[in-house]
């Protein structure tokens, strides 16, 4: 039961990406590229997302559990480090090259994209640089 | 420099429509598994799976299968507007390295810092969007104009 809901919420996730026009690199470039020919819409996207979640996780964050009677997993949310910008600042280059971030690129994906096959391999593996190799090498030179 | 605004392509509706959608699946996520809708945590963890316990990647897989599922059926449909990606394929690999490296070194990308944390009003995720943005904003200036 809980595995078919999840399933329905990537769905839905993915058909809000379909729908809101995100999944479409291009539209995003329009929209990053402000100096070009300014397509505004995923400003809507977010005017239309931020305040479902907002009703929604206060309505589920109050009661502290989920549905099932289960623990929340939620991220602190004061805590800042240098990673969080240079790490976010990356990603803004990435994304604005491309017109993809992760959620779209996969479903471009399972679209059946050759050019999103290539963006979320080199995604995988840039996530693998950064978890394996530049964690393992910060820990090796913290002790 | 004017800002020209591309009103033949913009989508109002369909992306306020869209984007309710995606904050709804948000809020599926977090009440029934408790969990919080960020794509490059969830694909992010999949590739530690060896160190997780069984249970902590089942849901993902459910999760990004449903993703693929709706992928598949806006195809079936004709739902996806025609996927014209211009960029060369050495831009793709740079960016899906930048994007795959930035967004875990970051904790979050635009599901996880604009939706969920911005949603939860969030000082750190709102740090985050606000710097992705500008970086996204900035970069296309140059890529798109001065390159």
């Amino acid at each position: 039961m809980k595995n078919i809901l999840t399933l329905l919420a990537g769905l839905t996730f993915g058909f809000g990406l379909i729908i809101s026009g995100m999944s479409n690199p291009n539209k995003v470039i329009n929209f990053l590229d402000i100096t070009g020919n300014w397509d505004p819409s995923l400003a809507l996207v977010m005017i239309g997302a931020i305040p479902m979640a907002f009703l929604g996780f206060r309505w589920i964050e109050s009661k502290h559990k989920t549905i099932f009677n289960e623990e929340l997993h939620l991220p602190g949310k004061n805590h800042f480090n240098p990673n969080l910008l240079i790490g976010s600042a990356l990603f803004g280059v990435g994304w604005a090259i491309t017109g993809f971030c992760p959620g779209p690129a996969l479903v471009a994906l399972g679209a059946g994209s050759l050019k999103a096959m290539f963006f979320v391999g080199a995604m995988l593996i840039g996530m693998m640089i950064h978890d394996r190799i530049l964690k393992a090498v910060l820990t090796s030179t913290q002790r | 420099m004017t800002l020209i605004i591309n009103w033949s392509d913009f989508t109002p509706l369909a992306s306020l429509i869209g984007g309710a959608l995606i904050g709804a699946s948000s809020v599926i996520l977090l009440a029934t598994k408790g969990r919080i809708l960020g794509i490059s945590g969830i694909v992010g963890s999949l590739l530690q799976r060896a160190n997780t316990p069984q249970d902590h990647y089942r849901w993902r897989i459910y999760f990004i299968g449903g993703i693929f599922l709706a992928a598949v059926i806006g195809n079936i449909f004709n739902l996806i507007p025609k996927l014209d990606i211009g960029s060369e394929y050495s831009t793709l690999i740079v960016g899906g390295l930048l994007v795959g490296f930035g967004t875990r070194m970051g904790s979050g990308c635009t599901s996880g810092h604009a939706v969920c944390g911005l949603g939860r009003l969030s000082p750190r995720s709102l740090v985050a969007t606000l710097t992705f943005m500008a970086s996204g904003f900035l970069t296309a200036f140059v890529f798109y104009h001065l390159i």
